[in-house]
């Protein structure tokens, strides 16, 4: 049991659990799920669903805040792709085809391979710091996107692609599918290959890394394109879920909680190691968070202060400082138990 | 040294850490007015002592008495509020505050509630000129002056604020050796006025000039509390590695090693004509021939660590020509030097080495994997048997590739850093203080490897600033003055005076 608690992952797995009993109890169907026309509902379904471009952001955070860096341009990102790709679409001939479709999902997907290459020439050829360097873009982008859509919110009508962020496959909605595919493919890029423990270098120290022959501008630049890319594809499943691009609107604030989702998961700001599977869970405690505001029937002008709350205890379980004091306030009435907890 | 009560008096201490007992049932005494040497190889406990006296670790069992008064040391603070004052070998001072800022630092004079700025100069006058440093300047920035300077201000602190007792955790390790004679001058006008002084240092030398009493250590056990002047050297040295003389014998026989054919026929493995960098070294000439250690000697500072990176790419040379096997080459960065079979061990260990929270493995692989990308990782069957294989030839302990390297004693981490190069076959290897700051036993065997890799036909550039380890091991040494390359002097019976004389002359 100690050595399970020892695990990175535990106090995030135990928050998302705590938070999914806080729903059951108060809703008793809460984690049940039914069938309907061949698709499966419920409200985990919803909240994966609903979590998924979250995740794909977070999962691009984590290898670039691994390398010591952030990027705050996703939010603009996922803007400038979602009105690249639907103002393609709604200028197409033929805005219906699946052609059409295809074509629009390249070109979010280039567009952000493209500005994932920008955030890295700043940060690994310039040098400029991180959280600099992408602050350009994320006020820049929404600019660039409102060029794109000519100041418009633009509404498409193309099956094909409302299916990204709002259809199913195999009984689940395809924006599930989608992400856990980009976790796969990222799990198995950064873990088969050696790009995670150079990542993981590159994080701890930089320094010595580039005195063992490590070239660490290639890592940084690959980090941000992912992370461009991730976010380009969540810009795609948001556009497409409400088949329209809003230049303003569209993920605002999700650096934010991709942020928030990879330090809840257990990846230091500090940079060095990370983990995937923590940042993951993190979303979705973000995610359920959100959920249970609804369930509980909070009040929605309180709803932020309860999420902060939840937030703030989750990031103070995982503290080493808190959780000495939280161990000496528990071994204080017996002088002599504090050394068999440090065993 | 009559039998007053001890200023400091630990007794039965123990502690652990998982799976290790880092002290068990050792007992220290500190006397007012004198200079305790705290002795014993890596891993002998010695920091962990310190710690816990100075309250960053807290003790299992046993009882901590200052001036016969019980305490505890729950926190630093209360340690230094008992009136213990620790300098650690890293300067633990702020660099971009003044010099009285840093010495009055949170006991600042007050006047209606602000700080009495002219009061602060005047105290921190009156402190420094109490250690002869006159010539600091208290309004200067801290960073403005040398570590050894440095050093100084952290114990005009600790004078300040009137400390009883005062730790000195490897002073020494970076000052050459007027700054050395500066410090001890210090030391011992502290230990007149009756501060008890608690120094550690690798430098045995040292011990025997400065201490009055020691205590050794092994093993996180306690071997004895001796007067210095009725131990001597080869007898502490055999209390501290609780064997007797064989390895310190073999570490004195001259290397068994057929000298590297230098002649004209041969073509050096490494050529360099009038290296140089603007504000780093100029005019270096030196060549290596494969299977020759090459030793520079010099002060520290001196300018050999800055050939060694120009030589590794790791600064860029803007003058003067390398030449690999006897073709022009311009060695940008590390990893054209890399591909050159060119490997570099830094002396500065934990900021330029290790990858702190990374595995024995992956940092033992890293220059490989680097150097083969990072799409192609090297398979996991291929790393354990590397990192078996040398795990064992360089003793590497604890023998589990998967513990994180930070939790590694000194030797081992430098016994990680070598083997990193070595899976690389380099054609030569830089060795930068290899052997700073490590325990007697590695230090043998990282010399042994020296010698066994120069006979296997690597040539080596061997930096050290103990000139006995580099006249036993080098074939030739270059001798470094002023950032500058002022000789060269083949190795036939060459003494240590010999060498102190060009570095000290200029010329041979």
């Amino acid at each position: 049991m100690k050595s399970l608690m020892k695990n990175r992952l535990a106090w995030p797995v135990i928050a998302l659990a705590a938070l999914l009993l806080l729903n059951q109890i108060f809703r008793p169907d809460f984690l049940s799920l039914r069938m309907q026309d061949g698709h499966l509902y419920g409200s985990i379904i919803d909240i994966m669903r609903n979590g998924a471009p979250t995740i794909l952001i977070a999962l691009g955070m984590t290898l670039v805040i691994a390398t010591r860096g952030i990027d705050l341009s996703v939010g603009a990102v996922v803007a400038i792709a979602g009105a690249a790709s639907c103002a393609y679409i709604a200028a197409s001939p033929e805005p219906a085809s699946p052609v059409t479709a295809a074509m629009a999902v390249l070109i979010a997907v280039m567009a952000g391979l493209f500005l994932g290459l920008w955030n890295g020439f700043l940060v690994s050829t310039v040098g400029v710091q991180p959280i600099i360097a992408t602050l350009v873009l994320m006020t820049a982008g929404r600019g660039i996107a409102q060029l794109i859509t000519g100041g418009q919110i633009v509404s498409v009508s193309n099956d094909h692609y409302k299916s990204i962020g709002a259809g199913y496959l195999f009984t689940l909605p395809i924006s599930i599918l989608i992400t856990a595919a980009v976790f796969v493919l990222a799990a198995v890029l950064t873990r088969r290959t050696a790009l995670g423990t150079l990542v993981e270098a590159v994080g701890i120290n930089p320094v010595a890394s580039r005195l063992a022959g490590l070239r660490s501008r290639n890592i940084i630049w690959i980090v941000y394109v992912f992370s461009a890319v991730c976010a380009a594809i969540a810009g795609l499943m948001i556009s497409s879920n409400v088949t329209a691009a809003d230049a303003n609107n569209a993920g605002l604030y999700i650096e934010m909680d991709a942020i928030l989702a990879v330090v809840i998961g257990g990846t230091s700001l500090a940079g060095g190691r990370y983990t995937l599977a923590g940042t993951v869970i993190g979303a979705f405690i973000i995610q359920t968070l959100t959920t249970t505001v609804y369930t509980l029937g909070i009040p929605p002008e309180v709803t932020l202060v309860f999420k902060a709350l939840v937030v703030i205890t989750v990031c103070l379980l995982q503290a080493p400082k808190a959780r000495n004091l939280l161990r000496s306030l528990k071994a204080a009435p017996k002088p002599g138990t504090k050394e068999k907890v440090a065993i | 040294m009559n039998e007053i009560v001890p200023v400091v008096e630990m007794t039965d201490i123990a502690i652990g850490f998982p799976g290790v007992k880092a002290l068990d049932g050792v007992n220290f005494r500190l006397f007012q007015g004198e200079v305790h040497a705290l002795m014993g190889e890596n891993g002998a406990g010695k920091s962990t002592l310190i710690k816990a006296l100075t309250g960053v670790y807290t003790i299992d069992s046993g009882t901590i008495t200052v001036l016969g008064e019980h305490k505890q040391f729950p926190t630093p603070a209360a340690s230094q509020a008992a009136g213990i004052s620790t300098v650690y070998q890293e300067v633990n001072l702020c660099p971009n505050l003044t010099v009285e800022e840093n010495v009055m630092l949170g006991r600042e004079p007050r006047r209606r509630g602000s700080i009495d700025w002219k009061g602060v100069r005047s105290r921190t006058r009156e402190v420094l000129a109490e250690l002869h440093l006159n010539h600091v300047d208290p309004g200067s920035l801290l960073s403005s002056h040398s570590i050894a300077v440095q050093q100084l201000i952290a114990i005009a602190r600790s004078v300040e604020i009137n400390a009883k007792v005062l730790i000195l955790d490897e002073p020494t390790s970076s000052l050459d050796a007027d700054e050395v004679n500066q410090l001890f001058r210090v030391i011992r006008d502290l230990r007149d006025r009756g501060v008890a002084i608690l120094f550690v240092s690798h430098f045995l030398e040292q011990v025997y000039e400065i201490s009055d009493r020691m205590t050794v250590l092994r093993n996180g056990k306690l071997v004895g509390e001796y007067l210095t002047r009725d131990l001597s050297r080869m007898g502490l040295i055999s209390k501290m590695i609780g064997k007797e003389m064989e390895a310190l014998a073999e570490l004195d026989q001259a290397p068994a090693r057929t000298r590297a054919r230098t002649d004209s026929e041969v073509t050096p493995f490494v050529e360099a004509r009038g290296l140089g960098r603007k504000g780093s070294v100029s005019n270096v000439d030196l060549s290596i021939y494969p299977g020759e250690v090459v030793g520079l000697a010099g002060l520290l500072g001196a300018g050999r660590t800055e050939i060694a990176r120009l030589l590794f790419g790791a600064d860029k040379a803007d003058e003067g020509s390398i030449r690999v096997k006897g073709v022009s080459q311009r060695i940008r960065s590390p990893r054209t030097a890399i591909d050159k079979r060119i490997g570099f061990c830094s002396e500065d260990r934990k900021e330029e080495g290790l990858i702190g929270d990374l595995s024995v493995r992956d940092n033992l692989m890293l220059a490989m994997q680097a150097s083969k990308g990072w799409a192609r990782r090297i398979p996991r069957r291929v790393q354990d048997e590397l990192v078996a294989e040398y795990i064992a030839t360089l003793d590497i302990r604890p023998a589990n590739p998967d513990a994180l390297i930070r939790n590694l004693s000194g030797g081992n981490q430098q016994k990680v850093l070598l083997a990193r190069w070595l899976i690389t076959s380099p054609e030569l290897l830089i060795l930068d203080e290899p052997t700073r700051g490590i325990d007697i036993g590695a230090k043998t065997q990282i010399q042994k490897l020296v010698n066994k890799l120069a006979t296997e036909g690597m040539s080596i550039l061997f930096i050290s600033s103990e000139l006995e380890e580099v006249l036993r091991l080098s074939d030739r040494v270059a001798v470094i003055k002023d950032r500058e390359m002022v000789a060269e002097i083949k190795n036939d019976d060459v003494s240590v005076e010999d060498v102190m004389t060009v570095i000290a002359g200029g010329t041979q």
